[in-house]
């Protein structure tokens, strides 16, 4: 299984990649989050995906999944989701000041 | 800290008085409060002549920053006390001097003698050095002081030209030294020069040996102006004239003589160094002669005429650089190498302050304008003549017998077999006597030029007359000295030349080295050579009309000048022209090169420790449902770039989020599953909302080209990370990586009081992070009410 996950991954990334180098910066903020799913779904799968129970004590017989990643990436997806509003309000604030979200014409300015 | 100490030290703290009192002495010339500065000190330094005369030497220690060997310590001996002298003798005579050169109503006086002291000190310090760092500390003190002086007027263009020019050059050579002295110091693992020269064994055999050489010889060359760093010598001819005088002819352009001289007991013997200074030498003194001739400015032809003499003293240590070979005639030509550093500082100091004195009386410097001048100006005539006189090599003053000894080390050098030097030794005496016309040339142009011919008071702007007496009184002693050293030259035989000798030739028995010095040779070759040089000189000279607008002779700037400035043009445009393509502007640009270079240092590590590892045995099973999920997920996520629409982007956005939630619960984590929901809710709406504000997505116009670039790069990098993921994943399940988390599995009751683990380890065994990331929220929570409440009037609001 954690070779197609892998797979999976390698698209995630791939996808993200194309989006970030585009001139919207909604592309560029829906790549951002499309690399974090990716990064997420790599730390939960590097740890193996063989555990039978959800890593809850009272349920299993030993044979957990293993907790710690799953902790990293709730960390992982509050932190990724504070990025991303950031980046969300940033965007408008940009259109707002310079009536385009178009990076091409973002950029430079006149005393270059 | 010794008095030697004190002495270099004296110069910069009258340097820092000097502000000081300024303001409060207007009504007395600077000059004099700064002219027994260099005098008390030229009397100290006379005081420790009869400590080298009689051979003996002096090491004076003070510890600087011992834990890395560098220490301020100071070597005494014939060498370091002749440019001592030098430094501080002729510094008196520029600074009295100055005193009646520059106008104390006019001129900034105080910034004038700051940077001339600084100097002064800086030169002591090059001198007087033991150890290497300290000496390269004073090197690069001596250009700065360099510079400033050549930009005193900053408000001419030409000043801040020449100093710019001038810092380039010595600073790019002092770097080069440096690097030398470090790779000195790799080799001997000492900074001084004392002890390097102890080591020599290990210096000569070091494979680095050459490579030190012609570092150290790049800032030699540099300072010294040495062909072809010569350029910046003529251009720093903007600084006021005592400065000429004292740096640029005198004192700070003998500072690569000194190096040379210093360092001959470590390099001397070896070929290379023998012929990169001959040949070097003979080069500077020919083309520098030559270049002479076409300058129409005084000071022009007075700064080529240095650069052609320091040539000639750099080419007479390369010949006399190997003692152990033929002692005598080493002897010989290190003798006549000394010797003429001091005739040429005592003439070329004479000549750069009468020509001073020309400028200041007639307003003009241009040979053109200039003539008649003998009637009316006689001092500076007289003076003029004997410098002039001297330079040219006639009797009987000092710089006949330089000359003369000069003819014979060289027609001596043609005898000698070493290094090869049969075989191509006869071009040496015959390239310097060609330079010798030339030197006669431009003695024979300065002199007739300016002080024959018709005087036209119509050419100058004011009514000329003699220099007053305080103007005078330098150039008259130096010119004294010169006819003294012609006619008396063993005044400085035994006194100051044979300890020269001694030092830069140590490794002689000091009873072997005797220097005998005589204005009259006897009729032999080298007075036939001077002859020789005398008519043909004149002969050139009377039909100078007829072959002065041949082409090399038409423009009065180096052609030598040219590689500097397109060099300089061509290293901004250059630049420019990188930066430019490099940086676009353009996020996506930048994002590229990152990805680009990140893809290529993962490939050639992993190529190079052969890091692929595609094991897949130990992978777990799939069942029939994940590869419908993992379709649908993967033709989601694909869809992605094709859509044009804000709503239906956002809308897939979130159907790849919630499918990850499913990834979650399928993957048997539950608590994933709730914060990615909640999660990819809230980030949906957000984006609905904000985006409700904001137009379509900008139409993606890409080229061909750069699409299928683009495709390149994402498609790598999405390959790239499954095959590192996968060579990762069965790397760690090979070696039977362990996790941790078994620790966490059995204490998570025990220690923590809870069932669910997850939770657990975010509030009790790893709480820590889950505070920070709270304040992350807080501080993106902060940030955005700051980016839609706070709004800047007017002002930049970006």
């Amino acid at each position: 299984m954690e070779l197609l996950v892998f797979v999976m991954i390698g698209v995630l990334f791939a996808v993200g990649t194309y989006l970030l180098l585009s001139r919207s910066i909604l592309r560029i903020i829906v790549a951002l989050m499309i690399f974090s799913h990716g990064a997420h779904l790599l730390i939960l799968t590097m740890a193996g995906l063989g555990g039978k129970n959800p890593p809850l004590y009272h349920l299993g017989d030993g044979d957990f999944m293993d907790p710690l990643p799953q902790a990293l990436i709730l960390t992982a997806i509050v932190i990724g989701f504070g990025i991303t509003a950031f980046l969300v309000v940033l965007g408008y604030r940009t259109y707002k000041v310079h009536k385009t979200d178009d990076l091409e014409k973002l950029r430079g300015s006149a005393d270059e | 800290m010794s008095s030697v100490h004190l002495a270099i030290l004296a110069p910069f703290i009258v340097a820092a008085i000097i502000p000081m009192i300024y303001p409060y002495t207007k009504k007395l010339h600077t000059g004099w409060f700064v002219l027994f500065v260099p005098a008390s000190l030229f009397i100290f330094f006379i005081s420790f002549l009869p400590m080298t005369t009689s051979g003996e030497t002096m090491l004076l220690t003070l510890p600087w920053v011992p834990s890395l060997g560098i220490h301020f310590n100071l070597y005494v001996d014939g060498l370091s006390l002749l440019f001592a002298l030098l430094i501080t003798g002729i510094g008196t005579l520029v600074v009295f001097y100055s005193i009646y050169y520059l106008n104390k109503k006019s001129e900034r006086l105080h910034h004038f003698y700051i940077y001339l002291l600084l100097f002064m000190g800086a030169m002591l310090g090059v001198v007087l050095s033991d150890n290497l760092i300290t000496l390269y500390i004073f090197w690069e003190l001596t250009s700065l002081a360099s510079a400033l002086l050549i930009s005193y007027w900053f408000h001419r263009k030409e000043s801040i030209y020449g100093a710019q020019k001038s810092m380039l050059i010595t600073v790019f050579g002092g770097f080069a030294m440096l690097a030398g002295f470090c790779l000195l110091y790799a080799i001997t693992g000492t900074f001084s020069l004392r002890e390097i020269i102890d080591q020599l064994d290990v210096v000569v055999s070091s494979p680095l040996f050459i490579a030190t050489m012609l570092l150290i010889l790049l800032g030699a060359f540099t300072k010294s102006a040495q062909f072809p760093f010569h350029i910046w010598l003529p251009d720093a001819m903007a600084a006021p004239t005592p400065v000429s005088a004292y740096l640029h002819s005198a004192t700070m352009v003998k500072a690569g003589i000194y190096l040379v001289a210093r360092l001959t007991p470590i390099y001397g013997g070896s070929p290379e160094w023998f012929w990169i200074l001959t040949i070097f030498g003979l080069l500077t003194l020919t083309w520098g002669s030559i270049s002479a001739v076409r300058q129409k400015d005084l000071k022009g032809i007075l700064a080529y005429s240095t650069v052609s003499q320091l040539g000639l003293v750099m080419c007479l240590l390369g010949v006399g650089s190997a003692p152990l070979l033929d002692p005598e005639f080493s002897i010989a030509v290190i003798t006549t190498a000394v010797f003429h550093l001091i005739s040429h500082a005592t003439f070329k100091g004479s000549l750069f302050m009468t020509a001073g004195i020309i400028d200041h009386e007639t307003g003009t410097r241009d040979i053109r304008k200039l003539g008649g001048l003998m009637a009316i100006m006689p001092i500076t005539f007289t003076i003029s003549a004997v410098g002039l006189a001297a330079m040219a090599g006639l009797p009987p003053f000092n710089g006949f017998i330089s000359k003369e000894m000069f003819f014979t080390s060289m027609i001596k050098a043609t005898e000698r077999s070493f290094f090869g030097l049969g075989d191509v030794g006869l071009l040496l005496p015959i390239i310097a006597w060609i330079a010798s016309i030339f030197t006669f040339l431009y003695c024979a142009v300065m002199f007739f030029k300016t002080f024959t011919g018709q005087f036209e008071p119509s050419s100058f702007k004011k009514p000329v007359h003699e220099a007053p007496l305080g103007l005078l009184i330098s150039p008259l002693i130096l010119g004294s000295l010169v006819i003294i050293f012609g006619l008396f030259p063993n005044v400085l035989a035994n006194t100051i030349v044979k300890p020269t000798v001694e030092s830069v030739l140590p490794t002689l028995p000091p009873g072997q080295i005797s220097v005998m010095l005589s204005l009259w040779h006897g009729v032999n070759t080298e007075l036939m050579m001077t002859i020789g040089v005398v008519c043909l000189g004149s002969v050139l000279f009377i039909f100078m009309k007829k072959w002065q607008n041949l082409a090399l002779y038409k423009r009065d700037r180096d052609p030598l000048h040219w590689f500097y400035d397109q060099g300089l043009i061509g290293l901004t445009a250059t630049s420019q022209a990188i930066t430019r393509t490099q940086m676009t502007g353009r996020l996506r640009d930048y994002f590229a090169y990152m990805i680009i270079f990140i893809l290529a240092l993962l490939a050639w590590t992993f190529s190079y420790t052969n890091a692929w590892s595609f094991r897949i045995d130990h992978m777990t099973d799939i069942p029939w449902f994940m590869y419908i999920a993992a379709l649908i997920f993967i033709a989601a996520t694909i869809a992605l770039p094709f859509i044009k629409q804000r709503l239906t982007l956002i809308i897939f956005a979130g159907i790849i989020g919630y499918m990850m939630a499913l990834f979650f619960a399928l993957f048997r984590a539950p608590d994933l599953v709730l914060t990615q929901l909640l999660v990819e809710t809230v980030t949906v709406v957000l984006l609905v909302l904000a985006f409700r504000h904001l137009p379509e997505i900008t139409k993606e116009i890409r080229s061909k080209k750069t699409k299928v670039f683009h495709i390149a790069i994402s498609a790598a990098v999405g390959l790239f990370v499954t095959v590192i993921a996968i060579s990762a994943y069965s790397f760690g399940t090979e070696i039977g990586l362990r996790s941790i988390s078994d620790y966490y599995i059995e204490n998570v009751y025990e220690l923590g009081g809870g069932t669910n683990m997850v939770n657990v380890i975010l509030v009790d065994f790893r709480g820590l992070d889950t505070m920070l990331e709270v304040l992350v929220l807080g501080i993106v929570a902060l940030a955005v009410i700051m980016l839609v409440k706070h709004r800047f009037k007017g002002g930049e609001d970006v």
